[in-house]
């Protein structure tokens, strides 16, 4: 099956990539993003799980993870928006032999930082995996493999995933990554050690008097915003924090909400104490009374507000995963959510308002946003005097 | 001594385009037969097996008729012109 059209983006432009359970989907708008242009299926009958935006050293690449049923998981590349794919001969991300495990998933791609070389993975069975060439090669980060915990972690129902990996952009040397179920791991030198940071930090389904281990936490996403880097919002298996240490200490930041499971956080891009979150029942895991809401913070976590127009307020069970809601960094910014009965919505104007822009997709794993500048995809927030600003200070756009 | 190997469709964009490639080699497994196979047409080994050098769980190779799972594994025995084919499980959903 080829894909039915192909999007081609030009500077300006608002490109949203999503990833499903049969494949991946390009899309395309102009800055209004109201009328889209869709590509896909790509990869028909592939689990993605993750992809990424590298619009550094004057590229447009678009990365993906690729897990088929039978032939297992690669990294994909594409610098023409989809018109072809890399396919690479050997998989690049691979367990070395004296670990006994292999790859089973990728949960996270991350360009890491200037450097167009430099990247990361996470995967599932929990790991980091580093490439300073582009993604060429790709080397395990053995220091948090060889960490004592490590053995005694266990697996959340989507699996021994790493699914979050936060490089400090004021702190050489200083990555965050987050396992579910182990919690939240820092290194401060590199990668030659970790420690576990999950001071506060609740894990409800332990037995009362053990619910703040050392580690065990099953934490569902974490996001912080660049310009303020030791601050940073988690999405727990029930819980939400804020640390203000970036990652020594949480507190609890979970009092507005009608529920306080859930699994995607989202930082806004231009705003570092704006967050968006989807609220989830705890057993059925949809929004709580049948109601599709995205709460926001603007104000650290200390209170939460619905943003309800335009989604369904009854009789809709949807469920929003972990990777599947994103921010582009466009002002207003841009937020966008996938569900897992194939619908993506998106919102042009920060969640005042949502527009559904495609349905009838396979179940929604990951969605990805990004402006196309002219030299290349932006990934980058921009701290300024933006909507959000004037929004949280009461002043009216002109 | 010569070995031919029937390629699914997917795979076989790694394997010149062929749906049936033969490969010379001295194998007395079918591990050293598939270690020729990767010799020749090295994008076929990561989608076969893993990175520990198993066969993918969805993955299975008869030779003959008879399905490697319930012989000697990688271990089972390839004679001269003997054909092995690969099959991935029905599977999915």
């Amino acid at each position: 099956m080829q894909p039915t059209t192909m999007i081609k983006p030009k500077g300006g432009d608002a490109v949203v990539l999503v990833g499903t359970t049969k494949g991946a989907f390009l899309l395309r708008s102009d800055k209004r993003r109201k009328q889209w242009e869709v590509s896909g299926p790509h990869f028909p009958g592939h689990v993605v799980y993750a992809m990424a935006y590298d619009g550094r050293g004057g590229k447009r690449r678009l990365w993906f993870s690729s897990f088929h049923w039978a032939y297992g998981t690669t990294l994909r590349a594409s610098d023409d928006f989809g018109k072809t794919w890399t396919n690479p001969e050997s998989h690049p991300i691979k367990f070395p032999e004296d670990t006994g495990q292999s790859l089973k998933q990728i949960w996270q791609i991350l360009p890491a930082g200037d450097d167009p070389a430099h990247l990361y993975c996470g995967v599932e069975p929990a790991a980091l995996f580093e490439s300073r060439d582009g993604g060429n090669t790709w080397s395990l980060a053995r220091g948090l493999w060889n960490h004592p915990h490590r053995e005694k972690w266990n697996p959340g129902n989507g699996g021994l995933c790493m699914h979050t990996v936060l490089p400090d952009p004021e702190h050489p040397g200083r990555v965050l990554v987050a396992v579910s179920a182990a919690g939240v791991y820092r290194t401060d030198d590199g990668g030659k050690t970790w420690q576990a940071r999950n001071k506060g930090l609740k894990a409800e389904f332990l037995p009362e008097g053990s619910q703040f281990p050392e580690f065990g936490q099953c934490v569902h996403k974490v996001a912080r915003h660049p310009s303020k880097p030791r601050q940073m919002f988690l999405q727990n298996h029930g819980g939400l924090y804020r640390s203000d240490d970036a990652g020594d200490s949480w507190n609890y930041i979970g009092e507005g909400v009608p529920s306080d499971f859930g699994f995607p956080i989202v930082q806004h891009p231009h705003d570092p104490d704006t967050a968006y979150i989807f609220p989830l029942e705890r057993e059925m895991r949809v929004g709580p009374q049948g109601k599709v809401r995205v709460y926001r913070t603007r104000n650290k976590g200390k209170s939460w507000q619905p943003l309800t127009n335009g989604l369904a307020q009854k009789n809709a069970y949807e469920t929003v995963l972990r990777d599947a809601m994103a921010a582009d960094v466009f002002d207003p910014a841009g937020i966008y959510f996938g569900t897992r009965t194939g619908k993506l919505f998106g919102s042009a104007n920060e969640g005042a308002s949502w527009q559904l822009i495609v349905e009838g997709l396979p179940p929604v794993t990951c969605v990805r946003a990004a402006m196309l500048e002219s030299d290349g995809m932006s990934g980058k927030a921009k701290p300024a005097r933006t909507a959000a600003a004037k929004a949280k200070t009461g002043k009216k756009r002109r | 001594m010569a070995i031919r190997f029937f390629v699914p469709s997917y795979l076989r964009p790694f394997a010149g385009g062929r749906s049936e490639v033969a490969v010379r080699s001295d194998a007395r497994t079918v591990q050293d037969a598939l270690a020729a196979l990767w010799n020749a047409y090295p994008g076929l080994r990561d989608r076969i097996v893993t990175e520990q050098n198993e066969v993918r769980q969805y993955i299975n190779i008869f030779v003959g008729s008879e399905n490697i799972r319930d012989c000697q594994g990688l271990r089972t025995e390839v004679k001269d012109g003997c054909e092995i084919t690969i099959v991935p499980s029905v599977a999915g959903g």
